[in-house]
């Protein structure tokens, strides 16, 4: 359905754990659109949504907030989407305002705020079923005669009860334009918002709403005045004049809006709300258990570790079909293709191998993100960020970091994407900075073929294992110090205060969790995907070309008693050699020398900034093993074990010594090397500035810290 | 009259003033929590830090030097007094 059949537009506006989502889905039947509000990283989901009486309009949902003061992105947008500010959207016609039945009074704080704007509304009781449970009796007539006659509807989406109702709701709402009462402000208070009115129309020119004028008013920040264009000499002035009208009256004019606005809405539930025998609900019994002092951090280790070892494990299944599948794709297509060695190399090399490598990711993250939801909609991720907040908050995040970063142990692209949950800016930034220090899934496979190759049959398995575990904090090591340093010193930002609802536990609805990972899923490929795909054929490019017969040939005649693949791995490995990776890998080569890196180990390097997995791979190119080399390949352990310096003061000693192998390993724990992290962390940050900041940051990080380690190792034991 | 960060586990406190100027005051008066408003310390944070606070139906939680400002008075006549042994 395209955009232009539907002439309306109404929004979705609540409170955060409302079932607002749930209802949307239940509204729009997964018909959706999902992209982005200009200039800010916040989604923008809308559907087409069926009145019941064949009307359709399009359904936005907005995302949830407790209060319209425009602190973060979030309430920014929705703020402005509600206002109609937001360039290429219109305003709504409609607002639907879900409420959730258990409380009443909170959630319709929300709803006096937003029906100072002036839109037709509708009232969605949700979750009533509970509501009905704790022993609450809502009276909606008598509530809808208080509101002015909007339409008041009591609906459970999660068991899709009333949602007829809500559609029915819309069309009422649409067609007789019935706006939720306002509140009555005190004379003083209505006298200052006026004078806001008038000040910023004679120093701007422009018409300012008196919705917009509580929001100047009432607002510490001043994203609604530099919108206006109104200078911040004449803004002061006016609202420093406009703020001692409302103290004359008594009210501090940040407390003001609070305190009329729940005086009204008190009075106006006064009758409607009849309790029964209110029994507590479940909530407080299953948080006397999972937040236990002791109990707590205990089952908190048990489902994070639960989470991280299913998503490997189960990941582990379905990666290797994938894996499979595209090896079976990648010789096929090449047979077909023996007659184009250059298109051959460029589809089954460069295109499949690209496209496969990034695909066998996908489990993982499709996985990582089905838990999370799960955790999101039962309630527990809040009751994770406050056990685990005390832990983060010395070094300027908060307990919301902790899942972003965890993700990242998988892959850094998820945690990336679910720093958006995290409401204070500064926290936020400060956690998309370090997520990409957590060891992804894609530095497993160099830190398995460093380990088999040189620490466990040297050192013994016991060895082999610490390293292994050690690598995985190294990048956690020096992500904490970062964070720290960030935080106090470098990032200016304005931090929020971590104030965090603890809702009531609820059965995530699995049609939410699935839709939810799949549109997650879908951000992943359609982002990472085209990102990986371009740079996969640069690279493949780079090293492929040029690529003169004589050298084929020459080597053919240098080894006659080789066997056909002998022969063949060696000439991939002499074409690699002379290309222009292979020349620009030897011509930087000094510059990875302090590391103990070889040539070989350079072209590696390089080769993988796109992608670090690619590291493996082209060792196997390198070391003339050929290119299916994976991290358990006996041949690869072999060469690289056999690898000597062929000139310079270490002619004749092995490349891999211990302290080689160490500076490898950390250089790949610490360094960016992953372009579609660098484009997600772009995205995320708003710009390329902290993409760029993150890239110069972890590289020469990485540099000097496997620098100093090689050459402390290398002296200790030569 | 007690800051809130200095109440028990399971204590309540009838909310006597807070900072409407701070941020945490702010986001805390939106969710309901006004002078006069009945709260109660529901627990700390196995660490100590954050605490959970119940008022209105509702329990959010809040970091003890963000709890510092918010003033409680625990002898008006709130529900049930009952601290636990810390």
């Amino acid at each position: 359905m395209s955009q232009s059949d539907q002439s309306l537009l109404v929004a979705l506006v609540g409170n955060p754990n409302t079932g607002k989502s749930t209802l949307f889905n239940a509204l729009t039947g997964l018909r959706q659109r999902v992209g982005n509000y200009p200039g800010v990283t916040v989604a923008r989901k809308s559907g087409t949504c069926d009145c019941g009486n064949g009307q359709k309009v399009e359904l936005v949902d907005l995302p949830g907030l407790y209060s319209l003061a425009a602190a973060s992105p979030d309430e920014q947008v929705v703020t402005d989407a509600l206002a109609g500010n937001i360039a290429g959207d219109r305003q709504p016609d409609a607002v639907v305002m879900v409420v959730d039945a258990t409380n009443l009074l909170r959630n319709l704080f929300l709803a006096s705020q937003v029906a100072e704007l002036g839109r037709p509304m509708v009232i969605v009781l949700n979750q009533s079923d509970v509501a009905d449970k704790q022993g609450l009796h809502i009276d909606t007539a008598l509530l809808s005669q208080r509101l002015g006659g909007v339409p008041v509807v009591l609906a459970s989406a999660w068991k899709g009860e009333g949602v007829a109702e809500v559609r029915r709701g819309i069309a009422t709402a649409l067609a007789g334009r019935i706006q939720m009462k306002r509140v009555a402000w005190p004379a003083k208070i209505a006298a200052a918002l006026t004078d806001v009115v008038q000040d910023a129309h004679r120093d701007t020119g422009k018409d300012v709403s008196s919705a917009e004028a509580q929001r100047l008013l009432f607002d510490a920040g001043n994203a609604h005045s530099d919108r206006l264009g109104w200078s911040q000499a004449q803004r002061d002035k006016s609202l420093r004049a406009a703020r001692d009208k409302v103290r004359t009256s008594g009210y501090n004019p940040m407390a003001a809006e609070p305190l009329v606005h729940y005086a009204h809405l008190r009075a106006l539930l006064e009758g409607v709300l009849r309790e029964g025998s209110v029994r507590a609900g479940r909530s407080a019994a299953v948080d006397k258990l999972l937040l236990h002092r002791l109990v707590g951090p205990v089952l908190f280790t048990v489902i994070m570790l639960g989470l991280f070892a299913s998503v490997f494990w189960l990941a582990k299944f379905p990666m290797q079909w994938i894996q499979f599948g595209v090896d079976w794709v990648k010789l096929t297509v090449a047979h077909s293709m023996d007659s184009t060695p250059m298109l051959q190399s460029l589809v089954a090399d460069g295109i499949i191998g690209g496209v496969g490598a990034f695909l066998a990711f996908l489990p993982q993250i499709l996985i990582l993100f089905l838990f999370v939801g799960i955790l999101e909609d039962s309630g527990y991720m809040a009751r994770a960020a406050f056990i685990m907040d005390r832990m983060f908050s010395w070094c300027g995040l908060n307990g919301k970091s902790f899942v972003p970063m965890l993700s990242g142990f998988a892959c850094a692209i998820p945690g990336l994407l679910s720093t958006r949950t995290i409401e204070d800016p500064k926290a936020r930034l400060a956690t998309a900075f370090v997520v990409p220090f957590m060891s992804c899934s894609a530095r497993f496979p160099i830190y398995a073929l460093m380990c088999a190759a040189f620490i466990g049959p040297i050192y013994g398995p016991g060895w082999e294992s610490a390293v292994m575990v050690g690598m995985h904090c190294v990048g956690l090591l020096f992500a904490v110090p970062t964070a720290f340093v960030l935080t106090r010193f470098v990032l200016k930002v304005r931090p929020q205060p971590f104030v965090l609802e603890l809702p009531r536990y609820q059965m995530p609805k699995p049609r939410d969790v699935l839709w939810r990972m799949w549109q997650n899923a879908a951000e992943f490929v359609s982002k990472a995907g085209t990102v990986i795909f371009a740079i996969t054929i640069i690279v493949w490019a780079l090293s492929y070309f040029p690529r003169d017969a004589s050298v084929a040939e020459r080597i053919k005649a240098a080894n006659p008693a080789a066997t056909e693949e002998g022969v063949k791995a060696k000439v991939q490995a002499a074409y690699v050699e002379q290309s222009y990776m292979g020349r620009f890998g030897k011509a930087v080569q000094p510059v990875f020398d302090p590391l103990g890196f070889d040539w070989k180990i350079t072209v590696g390097v390089l080769a993988s900034f796109p992608a670090r997995e690619v590291i493996v791979s082209t060792l196997g190119v390198t070391y003339s093993v050929g290119e299916g080399a994976k991290a358990d390949s006996q041949h690869l352990r072999h060469a690289m074990q056999d690898a000597k310096w062929q000139e310079g003061p270490r002619a004749g000693k092995p490349i891999f010594s211990l302290a080689a192998v160490l500076s490898l390993m950390v250089f790949f724990a610490l360094c960016s090397q992953c372009g579609p992290t660098i484009a997600t962390l772009a995205q995320e940050s708003g710009g390329w500035k902290w993409a760029a900041a993150s890239f110069v940051y972890m590289t020469a990080l990485a540099w000097i810290v496997s620098a100093l380690l090689y050459q402390v190792v290398i002296r200790l034991l030569p | 009259m007690t800051p809130l960060s200095q109440l028990l586990p399971g204590q309540f406190g009838k909310l006597a003033s807070l900072n409407p100027e701070r941020g945490v005051d702010q986001r805390l008066m939106a969710l309901g929590l006004l002078p006069g408003m009945v709260l109660k310390l529901v627990r700390k944070a196995p660490l100590g830090d954050p605490l959970a606070i119940e008022f209105g139906g509702q329990v959010v939680s809040l970091r003890l030097a963000e709890a510092e400002n918010l003033i409680v008075d625990v002898s008006a006549d709130c529900p049930i007094q009952r601290p636990r042994p810390s």
